[in-house]
């Protein structure tokens, strides 16, 4: 009889969609959706320091990583170029 | 050319969306002794509501309302406010940011475990709102700067 705990599985979800994020984030040419995946990696890691108990942390993850990084990121690909080797 | 306005519809929602968020980093900056933040999350939702305004409105019309200067003199004025109320406890009672003021019928007890009145911990709201402002005015300065001189580099 396995049991199954349901804090582990939901530490399971999250470990794999934080990783398929930032591999996207890498590998996407289109350099404003790498941003948009950031944000979507940093939204989950602010949930998983939710549920690891610090909820702090997750503040000021959700805070700066999600909405302040994002915003940086944005504007600093509005003065450069938006496809990676473009010129 | 990307920097001009956005439409009327994001225009309303960011401007409709900007107090409330603004009200909830002033919470989280207030219950900082209480509650999970303080003085550097609140100050994050703060300066990511004004990051908000920068991208509806565009760079230069949040410039013409809150200059950069004024944001600096903010952030400046919540550092001075640290140190002030760190010294007055080095002269007031022992040491570097001895806790002065705990003990006080306006300031209250240090809070203890559950549910503790609003006006508790001494100082600590206090600095807690001295690194919100400093957080505030510099996280907005350094986002609505890279936003002017972004768009004078892609403009040369």
């Amino acid at each position: 009889m396995i049991e199954i705990n349901l804090f582990e599985v939901l530490i399971v979800v999250l470990s794999v969609f934080m990783i398929a994020s930032a591999v996207i984030a890498v590998w996407f040419k289109d350099l404003l959706a790498s941003v948009i995946s950031l944000a979507a990696m940093s939204l989950v890691l602010s949930l998983y320091f939710y549920i690891l108990h610090a909820p702090d942390v997750a503040i000021a993850e959700a805070g700066v990583g999600a909405a302040l990084t994002t915003a940086i990121l944005i504007i600093t690909i509005r003065a450069t170029y938006r496809m990676e080797g473009e010129k | 050319m990307s920097d001009e306005k956005m439409s009327v519809i994001v225009q309303t929602i960011a401007g409709m969306l900007f107090p409330m968020v603004l009200i909830f980093s002033f919470y989280v900056i207030l219950h900082g002794h209480l509650t999970p933040g303080g003085g550097f999350q609140g100050g994050a939702i703060g300066a990511s509501a004004v990051a908000l305004l920068i991208v509806a409105y565009g760079s230069k019309t949040i410039e013409k309302k809150m200059a950069e200067e004024n944001l600096s003199i903010f952030e400046s004025l919540g550092g001075l406010v640290f140190v002030i109320v760190a010294i007055a406890g080095f002269i007031l009672a022992s040491a570097f940011l001895s806790n002065f003021l705990v003990g006080e019928p306006l300031f209250g007890q240090i809070p203890g475990w559950g549910e503790s009145p609003l006006n508790s911990g001494g100082f600590l709201p206090i600095l807690n709102i001295a690194v919100g402002m400093k957080v505030i005015g510099g996280l907005s300065a350094i986002v609505l700067m890279l936003a002017l001189v972004s768009r004078e580099v892609k403009e040369q």
